[in-house]
């Protein structure tokens, strides 16, 4: 059976709900799903053990509630199909066409390879925030939060808030830069605010700048961690290592779907004009994947895509503020910029392929992916080189190789038969 | 806050959660990590957003599933390596 | 101008299996290959070293190369692994084929065992119920393609074969252009599997796309490769398109699942059709694979001669130029064999087989 709807969003954090409401409000039939059982992405990422903030619940609210928007949870894409979209949800295969496509695939940290990084106790700096609104327990233990960027702040808030014990954050920015961000938060009222709610629920969590951490030690778990900070090494004892150094664009789908990128820095974000429309025609891209601009720029951006893909006008005050709010996105790249050191810490045996265990040394001497994966098996793994490619990229190896489907790892029933009915009374006699 | 509890097992042992708790979130609560790599090494969750595959395990009976992309349901049977 | 004994264009399982051979035999060779060692043909091969009993020299050429693979059991790159291949008849019809593959693969010196129903589910358990039996050839096994192909290339270089670097752009008689107007002089063998009309158009050369799909690790679902005995229908049959039942258990654990033929098509794009139609078939042998979680799917393109035996010899019309192409599926098999054919040739040796099969002069026949 194929669904259709008139727009089709893909994600459901602040760009993908903001675009599902906007498309919504002018008639149109939309369809929006998320991989995640919950709505509103990492940022507004649903906590098992408390309320979420006010705007998130409205928002989802006005999305999700509306009457001409479909939610399809735990729904995720997996591969282009002439017309439409093969994707499954936890049960089944589905087909879905649309009139207009808007991605709102949003973020992931930037993960970088350090000795000790694959250690049971180290996670991303976001990924210990969400992992703790999924009820990771968290209470009593000893937490570290480093990496870059104004994230940490609101990772050790959560993680207090579940009664994690923070012993300290840990900005590789030096202090000269942060203050320089630190003093430019009044042109954007929300941030400054944010920031001030974030330090006053961090009361007596050392904030230090200038501080990487060099390497993670522990047998099958993580004990403790070295930092290289402005006054030296130091040793610190830890159950929980929460380590980002800011976000990448999902650009896997819109990569799949033909959308040209452009590239910042080490990695691609997807080209967009100001209607948000991509290079392929129907196909609009909304917020993170689009550059990293926060959820204020993710929001604003989500609606004029959902204006634009019903068929309406934008309104220009739209287009203003979506300016503005991307001006933090470039200040937060100017003043968060990555310390090289940061991608010097992997040593030769550093595995940089987590999922098939392959060392920084095994990849010396290749200068392409491909290459390099059919002789190391470097990126051949369930990750799809999510992981260990983008920090290859960073770390000036070689960029990235392109997206084949499936977009992620998909039930073989998906991609080989998707009329359901066959699907049920099958598969049991292993 | 949330007092509605899920109740499921892993490697046979029982284990309490939070209703709408991931599967990722039952399995630290007993301590546990979730796979061993392909030369051995233990692994947990480090992504936690479902990017990284670091926290595969066996959920009733199917093999490879991203802990922190489930949320426990009554009466799941988890398998972590061993 | 630098001169070599031996030239070799293209560096994918069959170029590579040349210049080991000819550098160990004291040839002085170079490799022209622009991309990664094994990047092609190679790198999409499923690495099934399998014997197809259907014509008698394709036959001979397995028999052949399968011997020389047992040189090959240890080395880490190659990742043999000895599962055997077993052959599964769905209905009493196929059934009644075994005994007719089973006397041509004696005949030829391969061992292999007829099973019968209690016996293939005792091997296969995960098999639908319903089969009818099958064929067993134990000794059949997987190997890595690129990883053979680059551990032939790093022995070929250790005795002092240069690897090139550069595109190969002109034959001609006794030298080899690269696109860079570098010329190297000496005989030239062109391996360049689907690119072979690029450098050698005389030669009559198609291209066939297949798709694989391969799983994340699940150790203990499948045992053997197993295969369809209405393979070969697929494999030698002329049709645009077909797909044929062919599942390999990985050293790894992963499941490596195929295979489609294709004509027609040259675009590397994945056609969710016909993985569709392909796993469809899978699900019809092997149904519980269907909750199995798929990483990849790639596709690959086989070079297909004008009857379906590789060319390898002396180019027709040329005294200089020679050629070990157009392998269709079973290049990585025969990669070995095929490079001995060629290579004694070239010395003036007699091949261990019969070369006439595989003469190109063929074509002009």
């Amino acid at each position: 059976m194929t669904e259709r709807y008139d727009v089709l969003v893909i994600g459901a954090g602040p760009a993908g709900l903001a675009a599902a409401h906007a498309a919504a409000t002018h008639g149109a039939r939309v369809g929006l799903l998320d991989a995640q059982a919950t709505a509103g992405g990492q940022v507004w990422r649903k906590d098992v053990r408390h309320v979420g903030p006010r705007q998130a619940r409205r928002r989802m609210a006005d999305a999700l509630n509306h009457p001409h928007v479909t939610w399809l949870a735990q729904t995720r894409v997996v591969a282009v199909e002439q017309d439409g979209l093969l994707l499954e949800d936890t049960r089944r295969a589905r087909r879905i066409e649309y009139g207009a496509l808007i991605l709102a695939t949003g973020a992931r940290e930037l993960l970088l390879p350090f000795p000790g990084w694959t250690l049971p106790g180290v996670t991303g700096a976001g990924g210990l925030q969400a992992l703790a609104k999924q009820g990771w327990p968290l209470a009593g233990r000893r937490v570290i939060v480093a990496g870059s960027g104004p994230l940490l702040l609101a990772v050790a808030a959560t993680a207090r808030r579940h009664g994690a014990i923070v012993l300290g954050i840990h900005e590789q920015a030096s202090a000269g830069a942060v203050n320089r961000f630190a003093c430019n938060l009044w042109r954007w009222p929300t941030k400054a605010l944010q920031a001030v709610l974030l330090r006053g629920q961090l009361a007596g969590v050392p904030y230090r700048c200038g501080s990487v951490v060099r390497r993670a030690t522990g047998e099958d778990t993580l004990r403790a961690i070295e930092l290289d900070g402005p006054h030296g090494t130091e040793r610190l004892e830890c159950d929980q290592l929460a380590i980002g150094y800011g976000l990448l664009p999902n650009v896997e789908l819109a990569q799949m779907l033909g959308c040209a990128l452009q590239l910042d820095g080490a990695h691609p974000y997807v080209d967009v004009d100001s209607q948000q429309r991509t290079s392929v025609t129907g196909v609009y891209a909304a917020g993170e994947l689009c550059g990293i601009g926060g959820r204020d720029s993710a929001g604003i951006e989500g609606a004029i895509a959902g204006h634009a893909a019903a068929g309406a006008v934008v309104d220009a005050s739209l287009l203003r503020q979506r300016q503005h709010a991307r001006s933090f996105a470039a200040a937060l790249r100017q003043h968060f910029a990555l310390d090289p050191r940061v991608r010097t810490l992997a040593e030769p045996n550093t595995l940089i392929c987590r999922c098939e265990d392959v060392p920084l040394q095994a990849l010396d001497g290749y200068t392409d992916a491909r290459g390099a994966k059919l002789a190391t098996r470097c990126g051949m793994g369930a990750c799809q080189g999510r992981i260990c490619g983008s920090a290859l990229a960073e770390l000036g190896r070689f960029p990235r190789s392109g997206q084949r489907p499936p977009l992620f790892p998909a039930r073989l029933s998906t991609l080989g038969d998707i009329d359901l009915s066959s699907c049920h009374h099958q598969g049991s006699s292993a | 806050m949330n007092t509605l509890r899920t109740r499921i097992e892993i490697n046979g042992r029982q284990v309490e959660v939070p209703a709408g708790a991931s599967v990722a979130a039952a399995i630290a609560q007993l301590g546990l990590s979730c796979r061993r790599s392909v030369t051995g090494q233990w692994r947990a969750p480090f992504c936690g957003m479902g990017v990284c595959f670091e926290c595969r395990v066996q959920i009733d009976g199917i093999a490879q599933q991203r802990a922190c992309m489930v949320p426990v349901s009554e009466g799941m049977q988890v398998l972590t390596d061993d | 101008m630098k001169s070599y004994d031996l030239i070799i264009v293209g560096a994918g399982i069959v170029g590579a299996a040349c210049a080991d051979y000819a550098s160990h035999e004291g040839l002085n060779v170079a490799i022209v290959e622009p991309g990664p060692i094994g990047g092609g043909a190679t790198a999409a091969a499923m690495g099934h070293l399998v014997a197809m009993d259907d014509d008698p020299a394709e036959l001979a050429l397995a028999h052949y190369s399968l011997g020389l693979w047992e040189s090959f059991t240890e080395v880490p790159q190659a990742e043999y692994s000895r599962c055997g291949t077993l052959w599964v008849a769905s209905t009493e019809h196929d059934f009644a084929r075994i005994p007719d593959k089973l006397a041509r693969l004696t005949a030829a010196g391969i061992h292999a065992e007829q099973i019968d129903t209690e016996q293939l589910y005792r091997l296969e358990p995960a098999l639908v119920p319903g089969l009818a039996g099958g064929m067993r050839v134990p000794g059949e096994a997987v190997v890595y393609p690129p990883g053979v192909a680059r551990h032939l290339v790093d022995r070929a270089v250790a005795r002092g074969t240069e690897l090139h670097g550069g595109v190969a752009s002109r034959v001609e008689n006794g030298e080899l252009r690269l696109a860079d107007n570098t010329r190297l002089r000496g005989p030239v063998l062109v391996a360049t599997g689907c690119a072979l009309p690029q450098l050698l158009p005389q030669l009559p050369l198609r291209t066939r796309k297949g798709h694989l799909v391969i799983t994340d690790r699940y150790p203990d679902v499948v045992h053997h490769q197993l295969l369809e005995l209405g393979y070969a229908d697929s494999a030698h049959g002329d049709a645009d398109s077909s797909v044929a039942f062919n599942v390999q258990p990985r050293p790894t654990g992963q499941i490596l699942i195929g295979s489609s033929r294709e004509y027609g098509s040259s675009t590397p794009d994945v056609s969710m059709a016909m993985v569709r139609r392909m796993l469809e078939r899978t699900f019809q042998y092997l149904p519980s694979l269907r909750q199995l979680e798929a990483l990849r799917i790639w596709t690959g393109f086989r070079p297909v001669s004008m009857d379906g035996l590789p060319y390898l010899g002396r180019v027709p019309g040329q005294t200089d130029v020679w050629v070990a192409a157009g392998h269709e599926g079973l290049g990585v098999t025969t990669s070995l064999g095929s490079a001995r054919i060629v290579i004694d040739q070239l010395l003036g040796r007699p091949a261990a087989i019969d070369p006439r099969p595989y003469d190109p002069a063929r074509i002009a026949a």
